[in-house]
This record gives structure tokens, sequence and C-alpha cells, in this order.
């Protein structure tokens, strides 16, 4: 039984923790948040030197060629820093997209931009407010070009490219599409986490190539989901394990009625539940991450059981920050919002919960895992 | 990361197993287990567990991470649990002697006399002789060290006065270990003192307790006048309540996660072949998300014990992750056993096995289940445990320190 990280991938995990702490402190997240700006070029380039973008990219394209397993510890700082970069859109999603359906020539051509950074990529698959089914996908792949309106496409108003999930024919493909391309429209939107962006993207018949087989996009964009999901998993277990880090520091340290709060029952017995609720997490996240790096047959059941533990812990564990630090959780100055905003943006990035939890059954019904 | 064996690990299952399948049959892997809240054993079964387990110790198989020199086999944590679970794919007796060998024999060895040890272990580790534990009572059961169980000085003997309760297996055990209070007059833990009792004693009195599943699993146990002479006593008089601590640190190694005896498998199965409004319930939308948070919970609880596995197999201690199991399992086998009951409609209330599904076993869940949210502590002591020793948040203020035991408040149902 190995059922945890190598010495070699904890050291990385430290490293990359290390580099964190000093470069993405959380008034760093708070800059961004409070600006204009989209994200924090300046880290997306640090990170960049050293090889988080193509963690997972194998060295012919660019790559550091680490693996999964690198590449599922990073995303646990990520979100432990609440790094305001746009790392989920551009690695899980749009790096993942191409590496599992690009042709030798779009990896080619692509990868090696995207593992330096130089690039950004990001995914298009929501058009309107619920949870899509392939049915309901609209934006249409005709001759060459693309038409249609995403929204909202998170990093879309920074990203330069995105794979864009289009109705072809009867089917569905996955599309690539060059941002800066004519035809194409982008709107930067509030959210109520602004250290993340969001946008609207307009296209109007503009140029894209297929990703992958044409009329496979259905199911290539489950796959691209998934894993994105083992890793996102990951970022909300960094930020579930930093909410409750700060919550247990502020009990030890806020004092009434004569004593320490964290010495009431009331709160122990909360940190204890919130403590197993993310201790459980974790567990799901690493048979996330074994699936990913083993490419198993089990991986979409696990990234179902890692995105819905992690989405639970990251949304209690932020929760209950607030709540515990009374008042003052309350105001622009602590940094409770800053998990808070982030929890409910990666909560919903994805699709929810909910709709996580109705992929697990159909798993199990399709009896294609356990 | 794999789920495999190292090398040494795998030759010691192989070993292991080879001699599990000269020796026992294989079991149907469908069959279910009874749980620890059920029914008695009769002494046909405790003489069936007491040979299994003489085999077992002559080939070195009954406590595999003590000593040699004490009847172990020197062996690792990791390979005591590669037995258990090589040992689990066996039809064997039910495993009495659990109590003893899990608690009370690390307790013996770790504050017991030379003459002690020589007298008791061996006759232990072969099963010949079966042990109880008597802490509880009907005053002191999360707050233990608040027992009354009075222990008096009387030439080379204490004589013992009082009430045991929760004792499993008292009626069949050879020996107990006892928590006694001999000085009221001191602070609460400063006045106990621990023994080892001779179950066959004039003066003692054995009576099973009607569990709410109908089972009897536990007893209480009345002392009255009872002579346990001192050489029986383990540890100095007064620091029967750090004896107390390593017999109760074992006991939370060796209680699993509290799972029941139905499994997500069976839910699954059940959601299938019952209906809401005319449709499989498993169609549901209510049903499905509900079913994916028990997979979810279930799955997590696994992973986790794999964790606590390799922390074994690496030679480490495990984590504060290996704390949760049965704080989260307990609850979760109510849950899934009350929802199983939910989706037979007005048929979850009947607990004939020849009318309800799967033969009534989620309704003998439903009312087993409360018992382990409160065995081995209870869902709001682990809780505290867990605050306390793994994230080391500061203690309650008491009302129970530096004051003498007889001065500590009391009320009506403590009586």
């Amino acid at each position: 039984m190995n059922f945890d990280f190598s010495e070699d991938q904890k050291l990385l995990q430290k490293t990359a923790r290390d580099f964190l702490v000093e470069h993405c402190p959380l008034e760093a997240v708070r800059k961004v948040l409070e600006s204009s700006s989209s994200y924090d070029p300046a880290l997306w380039k640090g990170t960049a030197e050293m090889g988080w973008q193509g963690a997972a990219i194998p060295e012919a394209y660019g790559g550091a060629g680490f693996g999964y397993l690198e590449l599922a510890v990073l995303a646990e700082e990520v979100g432990r820093a609440l790094a305001p970069l746009p790392f989920a859109s551009s690695v899980y999603l749009a790096t993942e997209a191409i590496l599992l359906a690009g042709s030798e020539e779009q990896k080619s051509a692509l990868l090696p931009s995207l593992a330096s950074g130089d690039r950004i990529g990001s995914f298009a698959l929501f058009e309107k407010p619920g949870t899509p089914t392939p049915d309901a996908v609209e934006t249409r792949f005709e001759d060459g070009t693309v038409s249609g309106t995403k929204i909202p496409v998170v990093d879309g108003d920074v990203a330069d490219l995105v794979v864009v999930v289009a109705r072809d024919g009867d089917g569905l493909s996955l599309v690539l599409v060059d941002l800066d391309a004519k035809g194409v429209e982008r709107t930067r939107l509030e959210s109520f986490d602004g250290s993340r962006s969001q946008a609207r993207i307009r296209f109007d018949r503009a140029p894209a190539t297929v990703l992958g087989k044409a009329g496979e996009g259905a199911s290539l964009a489950q796959r691209v989901l998934d894993r994105a999901a083992i890793l996102m998993a990951f970022e909300q277990l960094g930020g579930a394990q930093r909410s409750f880090d700060e919550t247990k520091a502020f009990a030890m340290g806020r004092y009434a009625f004569g004593r320490p709060i964290a010495s009431f029952q009331s709160l122990k017995h909360r940190m204890a539940d919130l403590f197993c609720k993310v201790e459980l997490a974790r567990s799901n996240c690493y048979y996330g991450a074994w699936a990913l790096s083993h490419d198993a047959r089990e991986l979409p059941l696990a990234a179902c059981q890692a995105r819905v533990a992690a989405t639970e812990a990251f949304e209690l564990a932020a929760t209950e920050n607030i709540q515990i630090h009374g008042g003052v959780g309350f105001t622009w100055e602590y940094d409770c919002h800053l998990f808070y905003r982030r929890s409910k943006h990666l909560a919903l990035a994805l699709g929810n919960a909910n709709s996580w939890r109705e992929r697990l059954i159909q798993e199990l019904e399709s009896g294609s895992a356990a | 990361m794999d789920f495999n064996d190292t090398p040494e690990e795998a030759a010691f299952r192989a070993e292991a197993r080879a001699w599990l399948e000269a020796n026992a049959e294989l079991a149907d892997p469908h069959e279910t287990t009874r749980n620890l809240l059920s029914e008695r054993e009769d002494p046909a079964t405790i003489a069936e567990a007491q040979a299994w387990q003489k085999k077992k110790a002559a080939a070195g198989w009954t406590c595999i991470t003590w000593p040699k020199q004490h009847g172990g086999r020197g062996g690792t944590p990791i390979q005591q649990v590669i037995w258990n679970q090589e040992e689990a794919k066996f039809k064997t007796p039910p495993n009495i002697f659990a109590i003893g060998l899990g608690m009370l024999g690390p307790t013996i060895l770790t504050h017991g006399t030379e003459d002690q040890i020589a007298r008791y272990i061996p006759k232990m580790v072969e099963g010949s002789e079966i042990w109880c534990q008597l802490f509880s009572e009907p005053g002191a059961g999360s707050d233990l060290a608040a027992l009354r169980m009075s222990a008096t000085r009387d030439g080379d003997d204490w004589s013992l006065n009082g009430q045991k309760i929760w004792t499993t297996g008292a009626q069949f055990s050879r020996w107990g270990m006892i928590v006694t209070r001999t000085d009221p007059n001191v602070s609460k833990h400063a006045g106990l003192t621990y023994f080892i009792v001779d179950m066959k004693s004039p003066g003692i009195e054995i009576r099973p307790i009607r569990q709410i599943n109908g089972g009897s699993g536990f007893n209480e146990v009345f002392f009255n006048d009872v002579r346990v002479p001192d050489g029986n006593r383990v540890g100095a008089v007064g620091d029967g309540w750090k004896v107390a601590i390593t017999t109760l640190m074992h006991e939370r190694a060796s209680i699993g996660s509290g799972s029941g005896r139905g499994t997500f498998k069976d839910l699954l199965r059940l959601a299938r072949e019952t209906q809401i409004g005319g449709r499989p319930a498993l169609e549901d939308s209510t049903v499905r998300q509900k079913l994916a948070d028990f997979y979810i919970a279930q799955r997590g609880l696994q992973y986790t014990s794999y964790r606590t596995l390799t922390a074994l197999s690496r030679g480490q201690t495990p984590g504060p992750e290996a704390s949760i199991g049965k704080l989260v399992g307990a609850p979760l086998n109510q849950q899934m056993a009350s929802f199983a009951c939910d989706l037979q409609g007005a048929t979850g209330a009947l607990s004939d096995p020849a009318a309800a599904p799967q033969e009534a076993a989620w309704q003998d869940q439903f009312v087993s289940a409360p018992g382990l949210r409160l065995a081995g502590g209870t869902d709001e002591i682990l809780r505290n445990i867990i605050a306390e020793r793994v994230l080391r948040l500061p203690p309650e203020p008491r009302l129970d320190k530096d004051v003498a035991f007889r001065d500590v408040p009391t009320g009506p149902a403590n009586a």
C-alpha cells in the first residue's frame, strides 16, 4: 500500500508553498480583487519559470514532464494561496483538452507556448444559467468557423486561445479558436470573486479548427472536465485546508467570557467536524490523483468523488471561517471573504456539486467501475 | 501511488494465506458477519473460538506485533493488518479475545509485574482464559474518572463494592480488569487503582443488558464484598488512571470504523428494487443525490484507511486522519439504515425478514446503529479528542479538578 505522495513530490510541494508564501501573499490576491486587472502577470511568469504550467506536458512538447501527481500537489498549493492566476483554465482545461484530443501538429504548435506560459488557454462550455446538457449547446461550428455566445468563460478576457464546445452537424465537436482572430468579441464580466476573471465571448464566424474527432465533442468534453475536476479538487482542498488553519488560529487567539473561544465545545465540535470533512476530501482527492496518474478505468468515478468532496469541504471551511471570526469576518479588511469568494467560484466553475453527484450515480449505473 | 504490497508485505501475506488455507475454510464473501452488538455467544461457539485461537497461537499468529518472548511474532503493525485482512476471508469463529489481546494484554505488559506477566499473558495468548474489561459505571461513562466502585484495603486483600456496566463477555470471562476508587478524599483522577479480578469470585453477579436492538452483547456486573488479593493490583495505589489510559489508548486503536452490515451495493440494489411514483426509486433525483453523498463518504473513509495503512507500511506513526473513522462511520451507518427504511415506505417499519427487503437487514441496522455511536467513545467524546489531542485546541474549564472526589457535583441521573 502506497497511498501517499512520494518524498520528491512532497519536496516539490514545499518548494511551491515557499514560493507562493513569498510571491503570493493574500495582499497580492486582494490587489487583483480590488483592481481592474484580471490576474497577476508577474506571478504567472514566475510559476511558468518553475515549470508549473507544463508540469504534465511531456518534454517533447516543451513541458517539464513531471506527471499528474506533481501537478496535483502544485494545484493544492495554488489553491492554498488563492493564487490569482488563470491556472485552472489554461492548465487543467485547455492543456488537457489538447493533450487528450489534439493532433500531433496541434500539440507541437500549441503546447510549448502553453507550457512556457507565453499563451493562456481557456475552455468555453456554458451558454446560459443552469447545468448544460449536450442537446442544449447552441454555439455552432460550420465551414471552419464558429458562431454563438459562450457565458461565462473563466479567464476568457485574458486567454489567447479557447477550446469551444460547439454543435457540429448532429453532434458536438471541440474546436480551437485563436482569440485574436476576427469574429471574436470579448467582454469582461463582474463576478463575486474579482480575484479571478470571467467573460462573455461572442463568436461570429470566427475561424476554428476541430480538436479531436469531429462529432465526439460531448464525450471528449466530459473527459476533459473529469480530468480538470480532479486537479481543481486539489485546488479546493488547498483552499479548504488554509481556511481551516485560519479559523483555528483565530479561535485560539480570540478570547470571550474570559477564555479562548477555541475552548468552547460548540466551536471545538464544529472544528472537529470540519477537520473530518477536509480529511475525507483529501482522501478522495488522493484517489483522484491516483486515477489520473494511472489513467485508470475508474477515473470518471474518482473525479466525481474528488470534485464533490472537495467542493463541500472548501465551501464549508470558508463559510465556517467567517462565522467563527464573528463580526470581523464580515469586514472587507479581514481576509475571510477572499476564501469565501474563491470557494464558490471554484464550486461553480466546472458545474455545481449536484451535477457531479448525478454523474457519479450515472457512472455507478453504467457499472464502468467499482 | 499504488495499492500494492511491498515485496516484504507480499511475502508475509503469502505466508499468512498459506497457513490459513491449510487450517481453515474460505468464507463466502457475500455472507455478512455479525456485529458486536448482537447476540451472546453460546458455550459451543466459545469452545470453537478457543480451539481456533489455540491453533493460531501455536503457529504464532495471535498477536503479531507483540515481542516473541510474550507469545507474539515480533512483527509490525502493517503485518497485523495484513493478517486481519487475510483471516477475514476465511470462515472463523467470532473473535472473543480482542479485548484481552488488543487492550488488556498491552496494559499488563506495560504496567504489570513480572509475576503477573508470567501468570496471565501466556493463557491470554493461547485463548484458554478469556478476559473482560470493567470500566464504565451507571454514573461514569464518558466521564470515566467519575467512577464510584470502591476498593478498601483489608489485610492482604482488597474488598470491592459497586457496579460496572457495558461489560462485553463478562459471563464467559475468566478474568477482568477493573478500575476502582480507593480514595474519595483526593481529586478524582488521583484516587483510582487498577486490579485484575477473578470473575469466578464469590460476590460477583452478572446480568445481561437487553439492548434496544433486542440483543444482549453486554452485561451489568455487581460487586458485593468481592475479595481481590493485593498481588492482583496493576500499578501503584492511586495510579489507576494512568494505567486505565494505557488500556483506552489501545481501545481506540482496536475499534474499527464502526461500519455496519449494510453495504453501499445493497443500498443501490434497494433503490433499484423499490419504487417512487411508479418508477424505480433510483430514478428519483433526491434519491440519487443522497446515494452519491453516501458513496463519497464511504469511499472517503476507505481511502483514509489506505492513508493510515501507508504510514504503517512505511513504518511511520499514522497521521491525525486515523482518528476520524468511527466519528464519521458510525453516524453514516445510521443515516444509511434510516434512508434504506425510508426507501421501503411503510414496509420499512417491518423487521420480519420474510416481509421486508434484503431480509430486514436495514431494519436491524437501524435499531443497532445508535449503539455504534456510543460504544468506545461517543461521537461527542470523539469530537473532544480530535479537538484537544489532534487539533490541540484548549480544554474546557472544569468543575471537578483540584477538589476532593466526594465534593464533585453530581445529579440524579448519575445514580
